[in-house]
Order: structure tokens, then C-alpha cells, then sequence
């Protein structure tokens, strides 16, 4: 029987093609970085859905907490001076 | 995205398991969490890991994802059964491609229920011990050609009935993986489809094949949809929870309506008596299905259940020195590793 | 024989060890040690059948008496099958399976690069796609022989029996016959006098990082690829690969 010492898990990340970003794909279990890659190579490329892999083992993520979410992110609710529509300008202009 | 997707840091994402969690933060009684949780998720707002959520609904995602992850690598055993024996090489890869995907779509089920914070061992474990239960409908034999045609024609008509609407589940990664397991199945059932056409196309015997085929696996695809709602416990709360859409009769309507004109077209008689089309109400009328055989094949008794859990078994069993042995090797490369950079920083 | 004769023979060849090797890989789907080799193992399999059918097809047209890819695959016997004896060699366990892989991708690919130099040009073609997919299999396989060789003791004993048991069918994927010299001459085939020092100083340096023992061979077993012998497993194979076609003869599917 095995002694229970699981392949830990790790984050997949793609690039459809390039000029995009790396977005999550998923999770796997692999042993090590490079199976990992080909793990992720097999499973969620299948069909032509990338040009690029990033693997992340999924323990080193730190991510916000929700509990903190309000005071991380609301308080750019308020700054609409930040998009362009807060400021007029007459219709004349073009170009901006 | 305001919440992250990552939750295996902070398992402990539960007010009863975390302390950390009413770090700063006055504590609110139980209800209020249950009250706000029931509005975001009637405000059609997704659920993602690392977010409050009552116990009772992260123990019954686990319980479904789960059950849904299983029955999709058992899933691969009927079909994988023909995979040595497709009567073409365009046959053949097409269903190895299939029984592929179903892997790859256990492997994001699971990956979403680890999100949750259960672990795919201990899941596996689980159903290696009969105690998980996964669709009933693959404690079925194929016995024919044809039943590989009936499979991907009705049972993945069935689970793609099921599924769609779980691309809308409440939970986030549920949702995405079922975004990603419905796009790749659309070739399934279409592959079925065209092998049972080819055959009631075909020589007698193949038309005999296929119609013997649809007699065996009917009325299991309707079983597939799961007991009737008024037997079904969890029918209501997964739908306040928003985790089902539908109820199980009125999917499994759905698929009657479906189907039954596809086994016309292919001129082969669905076995059932009662089954009638009723233009008033649109929808096609069908004959009372047997649940004792529903539950006795859920409990275990089916034709195939033990064969099921032994194949699968022993397939974890005889793959655990391959899986020790990667583990191993990794880190022996990790010291290897770490003691040439040390040996070189002693340089 | 002709060239033309020997063009088809050699095609059987080609198409026949990705047939029967797809086939043996195609018996893991389902089984495999974890979900992820599953699919792993699984997308070989696809590659090598997918492979056989582009070479089968163009052995079928070469030969040019009307048969089909399945005509070729369905309805021939033991005999007439040209594949080499490794790749009819049994799953066992994960570690035949590997070693086999590796003995075979490590040929597979010499050869497949040197075909991307033939001068038959849909051979060439053929070849040519076909050289990405044996790049990652022998990528895989070489690095699970490493893997397993050198991570566990029971995983280390595991490889080497395997190994033990399987190197003596390795000595007829680099030993030229008749029809691989009239390929040769002809420019549509390697020579494969020369590809045999690539092959076995692979095989050294993987074995050595695998730490693996080389095994001590005093008789190399042939006869897959000419026609003279196969093992007993190969009619098994046919028997469940051809058994619809066998049943209900000439039928579409």
C-alpha cells in the first residue's frame, strides 16, 4: 500500500495564444515542476487551447481573504475621477 | 475578481473551524451569515472558495462534485471496454478521445471539489470503499458495438441535459468546470449519434445490434436523472442554494421530448409502451419507471457494481508504487539540487 | 523485390508498429496509475494510431490492389503483420510499459528524423508531423525510465525486471534487413547501420541516470519485422481488434 504521500497540486495557468495574458486553466496533481508542465500539456491543451504553460504549486499562493475585501476594494468605488467618463467635454472634440 | 480562487492556503474558511477568520471584525450570529449567503446567491452572484459559506452547503458540493468526479472515471470503464475492439481506427480514436475526456473531466471535478477543501485521495478512497456513490447507469455491461453508440447517443444525452445547467451552479470552480467539461462533450453525444446511425443504416444484424442496444440502456438513461422529486431529499435545498436549476422530472422530461424523435429518425423503437406524444401539453408522455431497480443498482446490486469498484481498485492499487516512486525521485532531485547549490556556495 | 513491393513492406512496417503499440497504450486507458498518466499514456496512444493510419493508408495506395487503412488492419493475420516484436510485448505493470516505450520511442525517433530527409515525399510528409508527437513521447518515456529507475527500491526493481525481460527484442529495431537496404539505396529509408550508435548511447545515458543495469544479452530475438516469427501475444491483439470484423465481415461502422 502506499504510505499516502499524494503528488501535491498545483495551479495551471494558459496562454491561448500569444498577445494574451496567462489565465487559470485549473488544477492537477504532479510530483515535480517538469511533470507538472507535461500534466497540464495532456489535460488542458488537448484541443489547441495553448501556446504557453505556467505552473504554480498551489500551496505557494497567497491570496486576499474575502473578510477583507471591503476595505481592500470598495474604497476605489468612489474614485471616479480615475475613468475618463468624469470629465466633459463638448462633443466637438474629437480624437480624445 | 474580488475574491480569489485559491482556498488550499486557508482551508479553515469556516466560521465554526476558524478563529483567524473574527480577527478584527465584530462576530455576527450565525444567521446573519446564512441570511447575507442566501442573498448573494439569490442576487445570482457566484460563490468562490475562500468565501463564507454554511457548512451544510460546501458538505453537499463535495457530496456532488464528488459523486459527479467519480462517475465520470467509472464512467470510463464500460466504454473503455470497447476500446480494443472498435471495428475502425476512425472508431477507435475517436472513442479513445472520449473515455480521454471523461479522465480529463474527473480530473477538473475533483480539482473543484479540492478547492473546497477535500482531498482527491481521500475522495477516491471513498469510492474505492463503496461508500461515495457515482451514476448508476455505468453498473451496466457493454455487450455490443452498439452499445458504444447507445452510450454516447443517451447517457451523455442525459448528462449533457444534467450538465448544462450546471455551467449556472452558485459555486464558482463547479461552474467553471462545467463550462469547460460541456464545450469538450459536445463531440460525444454526436459521436455516439452517427455510430447508431451507420448501423440502422446498416445490414440486419446491425439494425438488430443497434435496437438491442437502445432496448438495454432506455430506460437506465432515464434513471439517470435520479429519483423522481418528490423521493428526492435534496432537491429543494440545491435549488435555493442554486447549486440545481432544474428538478430531476423536469430534465428527464426534457430528454423524453428530446430524444424520442431522434430514435425515430433512426428507425428504431424506443421500449416502452405508454410513450405517446400529447399535443396539448407538447411534450411526450412515458410509462412508469422501475425504481427498485433504480435503488437496488444504486445500493451496489447492479449488474456491474462490483466489477466497477474492483477495476478501479485495482487500478489505484497497482499504481501506487508508480505514484510513490515520482514522489520519491522528487525530492531525491530536490536535495540533489539544494546540496550542488550549497556545495557551490562553499566554493 | 520490387521496389514497389519493398515500399509497401516497409510501410507495414511503420504503420504496424504504431498499430500495434497505439493498441497495447489504448489497454491502459481507464487503468492507469493516476488520472493525470491516464491521459498522458492515452495521448500516446492517440499519436501512434493516428500515426498508423496515415502510414496504413499510404501502404494501402502504394500497394495499390484497392484496400483500405481497416482493410490492412482488420483483416490480415499474425503472419502478414510487420510490426516489431517489442511493440506486441504486453503491458504488465507501468514499468514494462515504460521501458518498452522508451526502447521503442528512442528508434522511433532516430528513424522519424531521418525519414524527414526521404525522398518519397509523402512519406516525408508524413514523417515530418509525425516527428513532433516521437519527440514528446521519447521526452515522457525517458524521463519516467529515470524516474522509476532511480526513485523507490520496489519502483528500481520494478524497471529493472522489466528491462531484463524486454532488452533482447531491442536488437531488431537496429539490425538492417533486405528490405531496409533496398530503402536505403533508394533514398526513401536510413541506413540503419548508422542510426545504431545514436540509439545506444541513448539508451546508455538514460540506463546510467536511471541507474539501471545494462543487461547482458546473449541472443537478440527478430523475426516481427520480416515476417518470419512473432510472439505469441500478437494474435490476442488481432483477436479483440479485429473481432467485429471477423463477425460480421464487410460491413460499414
Amino acid at each position: 500500500m502506499s504510505n499516502k504521500k499524494n503528488w501535491p497540486l498545483w495551479e495551471v495557468f494558459i496562454r491561448s495564444k500569444n498577445g494574451l495574458s496567462h489565465k487559470h486553466a485549473g488544477s492537477l496533481h504532479a510530483a515535480d515542476a517538469e511533470m507538472a508542465i507535461e500534466n497540464a500539456r495532456d489535460v488542458y491543451t488537448r484541443r489547441n487551447e495553448g501556446v504557453s504553460i505556467w505552473v504554480v504549486e498551489s500551496q505557494h499562493i497567497t491570496a486576499s481573504s474575502p473578510n477583507q475585501s471591503e476595505s481592500l476594494f470598495d474604497p476605489a468605488n468612489d474614485k471616479v475621477y480615475r475613468h475618463p467618463t468624469f470629465y466633459n467635454l463638448p462633443d466637438e472634440v474629437k480624437h480624445m | 475578481m474580488k475574491s480569489c480562487i485559491f482556498a488550499y492556503k486557508h482551508k479553515a474558511i469556516l466560521p465554526s473551524a476558524s478563529q483567524s477568520f473574527y480577527d478584527n471584525m465584530k462576530e455576527p450570529n450565525q444567521h446573519t451569515f446564512e441570511d447575507q449567503f442566501q442573498a448573494r446567491i439569490d442576487a445570482e452572484e457566484r460563490i468562490e472558495p475562500k468565501d463564507w459559506m454554511p457548512e451544510k452547503y460546501r458538505k453537499t458540493l463535495i457530496r456532488q462534485i464528488s459523486q459527479h468526479a467519480h462517475s465520470e472515471i467509472v464512467g470510463m470503464l464500460p466504454e473503455g471496454n470497447w476500446v480494443t475492439r472498435a471495428p475502425s481506427l476512425r472508431r477507435k480514436v475517436a472513442l479513445l478521445a472520449k473515455v480521454q475526456d471523461e479522465a480529463g473531466h474527473g480530473l477538473y471535478l475533483y480539482g473543484a471539489a479540492e478547492t473546497l477543501g477535500a482531498e482527491r485521495d481521500d475522495l477516491l478512497d471513498e469510492l474505492h470503499t463503496g461508500k461515495a456513490k457515482y451514476s448508476s447507469i455505468f453498473n451496466y455491461p457493454t455487450l455490443s458495438w452498439a452499445d458504444i453508440g447507445a452510450i454516447g447517443w443517451l447517457v451523455d444525452g442525459a448528462a449533457i441535459m444534467n450538465q448544462v445547467p450546471l455551467c449556472r451552479c452558485s459555486y464558482g470552480p463547479y461552474a467553471r468546470a462545467m463550462v469547460r467539461v460541456c464545450k469538450e462533450e459536445s463531440f460525444h453525444q454526436r459521436q455516439g449519434y452517427e455510430i447508431m446511425l451507420t448501423l440502422a443504416r446498416g445490414s440486419e444484424a446491425q439494425k438488430q445490434m443497434a435496437q438491442d442496444a437502445l432496448n438495454r440502456w432506455w430506460w437506465p438513461s432515464l434513471m439517470m436523472f435520479g429519483p423522481s422529486d418528490k423521493d428526492s431529499k435534496h432537491t429543494a435545498q440545491s435549488m435555493a442554494w442554486k447549486i440545481k436549476r432544474f428538478t430531476n422530472d423536469e430534465l428527464r422530461q426534457r430528454f423524453v421530448d428530446i430524444t424520442a424523435p431522434q430514435a425515430e429518425f433512426l428507425g428504431l423503437t424506443i421500449p416502452d409502451e405508454d410513450l405517446r406524444y400529447n399535443a396539448e401539453t407538447g411534450h411526450y408522455e412515458f410509462g412508469a419507471i422501475n425504481w427498485d431497480e433504480f435503488w437496488q443498482v444504486v445500493s451496489g446490486d447492479g449488474p456491474c457494481n462490483r466489477q466497477r469498484l474492483k477495476a478501479r481498485r485495482k487500478a489505484h492499487e497497482e499504481g501506487a508504487w508508480v505514484r510513490d516512486a515520482a514522489v520519491a525521485y522528487a525530492e531525491k532531485r530536490r536535495q540533489r539540487k539544494a546540496a550542488a547549490a550549497q556545495q557551490q556556495q562553499v566554493a | 523485390m520490387t521496389l514497389t513491393e519493398a515500399k509497401f513492406e516497409y510501410l507495414l512496417r511503420l504503420g504496424d508498429n504504431a498499430l500495434i503499440l497505439g493498441h497495447r497504450l489504448s489497454e491502459w486507458c481507464g487503468h492507469g496509475p493516476i488520472l493525470e498518466q491516464d491521459i498522458a499514456i492515452t495521448n500516446i496512444a492517440l499519436d501512434q494510431v493516428g500515426q498508423a493510419r496515415s502510414l496504413l493508408q499510404y501502404a494501402a495506395e502504394v500497394e495499390g490492389k484497392g484496400r483500405s487503412e481497416d482493410d490492412l488492419a482488420y483483416t490480415r493475420d499474425v503472419m502478414q503483420f510487420r510490426n516489431l516484436l517489442l511493440v506486441e510485448q504486453p503491458n504488465e505493470d507501468f514499468a514494462y510499459t515504460i521501458v518498452r516505450q522508451f526502447l521503442f520511442d528512442n528508434f522511433n525517433f532516430l528513424l522519424h528524423q531521418a525519414l524527414t530527409q526521404s525522398k518519397d515525399e509523402h512519406l516525408r510528409a508524413i514523417a515530418e508531423k509525425s516527428l513532433k508527437e516521437i519527440t514528446y513521447h521519447l521526452r515522457y518515456s525517458s524521463e519516467w525510465m529515470i524516474r522509476l529507475g532511480d526513485g523507490t527500491e520496489e519502483s528500481h526493481q520494478k524497471m529493472q525486471t522489466a528491462l531484463d525481460d524486454l532488452f533482447i527484442y531491442s536488437g531488431e529495431l537496429t539490425s538492417p534487413d533486405e528490405v531496409d537496404q533496398q530503402m536505403h539505396e533508394a533514398g526513401i529509408g536510413p541506413d540503419l547501420d548508422r542510426l545504431k550508435p545514436a540509439y545506444d548511447q541513448k539508451v546508455k545515458d538514460i540506463l546510467a541516470e536511471a541507474t539501471l543495469q545494462l543487461p547482458e544479452v546473449k541472443y537478440m530475438q527478430s523475426g516481427g519485422k520480416d515476417g518470419r516469427m512473432h510472439t505469441e501475444h500478437l494474435g490476442f491483439i488481432l483477436a479483440e481488434l479485429q473481432f467485429v470484423q471477423r463477425a460480421y465481415p464487410g460491413m460499414e461502422w
